[in-house]
Order: structure tokens, then C-alpha cells, then sequence
């Protein structure tokens, strides 16, 4: 399964960023292989609808299913409409979520969900 | 004629100084718009008789799925993230969406309509001589702008050439003071003569004079406390300075109680008329009829 995982840098080693739609980047890594890929997250620049607008970009890139700290309402209605399996996590390396990923031990959400200690806006502007 | 009272920073008498103009500038036409559509407030003290009522909002897109690709070029051209295009699938986000319109140019399919969105309404009515209108945004909605627009449009199409409008704006200096104050013929800045006063009309004065080229002439309110940076601020700038009204307790009480200054202290209505014809020497243009 080739699986998005958001990231501070653009490495299987780098740290998990628990922002989805304002986080860095994306590590996109198969898990039968192990083979992964980056991409900076282009979104992170929005003036709004960051997590619409990254959610469609994991899409695009051919994930089956993201890691993240949380998923906002519409971030969760864009991957939810794309089938997208959605697992949240607290902290680790990439290469350390895909491990826990695999062994079973990553919780799969079927709501959105609120960040914990991070400030969390709606985005739009006045 | 339309003149825009602005302020900058908040609570510093906006809508006493409008108000109390528009009560003592005596015109047939005139025609006053309350244009803080967050939280307006000059009802309280004009007490119109309402006789209109209309619902706006944004105009968001809504897709047939029959003729619907999936091409994407809609979300593609959206700078607001507010439609998405997984798969075959079209989300639209209608509190994300500006309302701009460009899905529905963009759609080569011409798959896209257009849905008013209600985020607020307009009201209208009469108060003695004065037609009274104003914009009241949903709680929970941040898009200011288009009610601000939309009000502007249907009261403003009603003034006739010698008419007057006086428009209440919001404080701050950002998108919904711009597009209140945009196409006035003057700005009037009322300010307290305190660092927090002078702090942001400093702000609303580079939007407002020099970015927009509207003339803003100044008046201080609750003259008498703070310090005399204001004054110095205006003179070395070259913004006249044309009304001062004191902290004074008189003040104060009549507005507790919803009446405006002019009516329980009848020498303010004189003052307001001479701020007014300092506003026509400045604009060239006057109406009043005394």
C-alpha cells in the first residue's frame, strides 16, 4: 500500500509533522518495497483551505492512505470522498510510523479530528 | 455627495459623529448607511421604521454531476481551496468560497451554476426625514465584503446627484473599511487624542488618504483626556483637524440612554452643520439646505 505521511523534511528519516494541512511535507512511502518519495507541501502557503487543498494533492499523488496529527472537516470530506484511509499519530520519525503503520498499531479515524495543543484555525479571511 | 466616517481603532465615536451629522445636515434625500455589518449599532440611536428586508450573500457554485468531467479545472482555478476535485468527485466548500465566480467561467463543460448562499441581510426604513439602511452579517460568517457591496449597490443607486450619503463604517483599515469608504467624496476620521487613537489612524489615514485619494479631515472625541500627539500627527501631516467634542458627562449620559448629542444639547447641531461645511470646502461640493 503506498501510504502519505506528513513530514518536516524530505527525508524517511525525518521527524512527523502532526500537521496535515500546514505541515511541511509529504513522504510518500510503499509498504511492501519501502521505496518512498518527498514533496514539499504546497498548500502550506494557502490563504485558506490549506487541508482542501492538500488532501487533493495526496490524492493525486496515488496515496491509499495518509498519516497525520489530525484532519480537519474539510481536509476529512475531500479524503473521505477520494476512499482515502485516514490514521492519526503523535510523534516519531517517518520510517517509525510506517513500521507502526504495518504492525497495526496506527488508529484509523472516521470523523474529523481536533488538533491537541496546536491552534487550530478555519482558514477564510475577513 | 457621500461622506464615510472611519475611525481606525474602535469605540472612538464613529457613530455619535455620524449620526449627529446626519440629524443636523437637513437634506431631503439624505440618505445614511450603516455599513458595520458586524455589529451595527446606529439604529439605536435613529430608530428608522423598517420597511425592508432582503437576504445576501455569495454566490457559490453548484455542479451538475451529468455533465460534470471531473477535469479538475475548476479547483484548478480557484484560489480559495473551495472546490475540490477527487476522482470523479466534486466537494464544494461554500464558507471557504469568495464567491468570485471564476469555477463557473472556467468550466469548459459548462457544468457549473450559481447558488446564493445567504450570509446576511439588508434592512431599510424611514427615520423622519433621513432613509435609513443597513447590512447585518450571520454570526459565524467572516466575509464582511460582499454585504458591504451589496448594501452600497441598493442604497446608494437611490441617491440622487445633489443627494447626500453618510456611511458608517467599521473600525480597523482592512478589506471591509475599504470597501465601505471606497467612492466616498470625503472621510471623516474621529479619533480619541490618546497613543492608541493616534496608533490607528495613522493605519486608516495611509489606506484612506493615500492609497484610496479620498481627503479625510479629523475629529478628535472625548477631547480633553490623553496627550497632544494627534495634533501633532495632523499638523505635521497637513489633515485638517475640524471638530472637537469634549469628554463631557452630558455626552456621555445621552448616548447611554440611545439619544444623540444634537437632541438633548441643541449647540452641537450648529457645530455638526459647520463640520459639515468644512467637509463641502474641502470636497468643493455642498447641498445643505439651512
Amino acid at each position: 500500500m503506498r501510504i502519505a505521511i506528513s513530514a518536516r523534511a524530505l527525508d524517511i528519516n525525518a521527524p512527523f509533522d502532526p500537521r496535515f494541512g500546514r505541515g511541511a511535507n509529504f513522504v510518500f512511502v510503499d509498504t511492501e518495497s519501502g521505496e518512498w518519495e518527498a514533496y514539499p507541501n504546497a498548500a502550506i502557503s494557502a490563504s485558506g483551505g490549506a487541508g482542501v487543498q492538500a488532501a487533493q494533492f495526496v490524492v493525486e499523488h496515488g496515496a491509499q492512505a495518509v498519516v497525520s496529527g489530525n484532519f480537519g472537516p474539510n481536509a476529512f470530506a475531500t479524503l473521505k470522498a477520494a476512499g482515502m484511509r485516514m490514521f492519526i499519530a503523535s510523534e516519531g520519525t517517518v520510517q517509525q510510523l510506517v513500521d507502526r503503520f504495518k504492525a497495526g498499531e496506527l488508529q484509523e479515524v472516521d470523523a474529523a479530528t481536533r488538533a491537541v495543543g496546536l491552534r487550530h484555525s478555519r482558514g477564510g479571511k475577513r | 455627495m457621500i461622506v464615510a466616517v472611519a475611525s481606525g481603532k474602535g469605540g472612538t465615536g464613529k457613530t455619535t459623529v455620524a449620526v449627529n451629522l446626519a440629524l443636523s445636515v437637513t437634506s431631503a434625500d439624505s440618505l445614511f448607511l450603516d455599513c458595520d455589518v458586524e455589529e451595527p449599532n446606529a439604529a439605536l440611536f435613529l430608530h428608522p421604521t423598517l420597511d425592508y428586508r432582503e437576504e445576501v450573500g455569495i454566490l457559490v457554485p453548484q455542479v451538475d454531476e451529468a455533465k460534470c468531467t471531473a477535469c479538475g479545472r475548476c479547483a484548478e482555478v480557484c484560489q480559495f481551496n473551495a472546490i475540490a476535485v477527487v476522482g470523479q468527485k466534486v466537494l464544494v466548500f461554500p464558507e471557504l468560497c469568495h464567491g468570485c465566480g471564476s469555477c463557473t467561467i472556467n468550466c469548459p463543460e459548462c457544468a457549473i451554476t450559481e447558488a446564493l448562499n445567504v450570509t446576511g441581510v439588508l434592512e431599510s426604513g424611514q427615520a423622519n426625514t433621513i432613509r435609513f439602511w443597513q447590512g447585518i452579517m450571520d454570526v459565524g460568517q467572516a466575509m464582511a465584503v460582499p454585504i458591504i457591496h451589496q448594501l452600497k449597490e441598493r442604497a446608494l443607486g437611490g441617491l440622487p446627484p445633489d443627494g447626500l450619503a453618510i456611511i458608517d463604517v467599521s473600525p480597523g483599515a482592512a478589506c471591509p473599511v475599504v470597501e465601505a469608504v471606497n467612492g466616498a467624496d470625503f472621510c471623516l476620521m474621529v479619533t480619541e487624542p490618546t497613543p492608541f487613537g493616534l496608533h490607528d489612524l495613522r493605519i486608516a489615514v495611509e489606506v484612506i488618504r493615500d492609497e484610496l485619494h479620498i481627503p479625510v479631515g479629523v475629529v478628535i472625541n472625548r477631547d480633553g483626556v490623553g496627550d497632544t500627539g494627534v495634533d501633532e500627527y495632523c499638523t505635521a501631516e497637513g489633515v485638517p483637524m475640524l471638530m472637537r467634542i469634549p469628554l463631557d458627562r452630558r455626552i456621555a449620559e445621552a448616548y447611554s440612554e440611545g439619544v444623540p448629542m444634537v437632541e438633548t444639547l441643541p449647540e452641537y447641531r450648529v457645530k455638526f452643520k459647520q463640520l459639515y461645511r468644512q467637509i463641502t470646502g474641502h470636497t468643493g461640493r455642498n447641498i445643505m439646505e439651512e
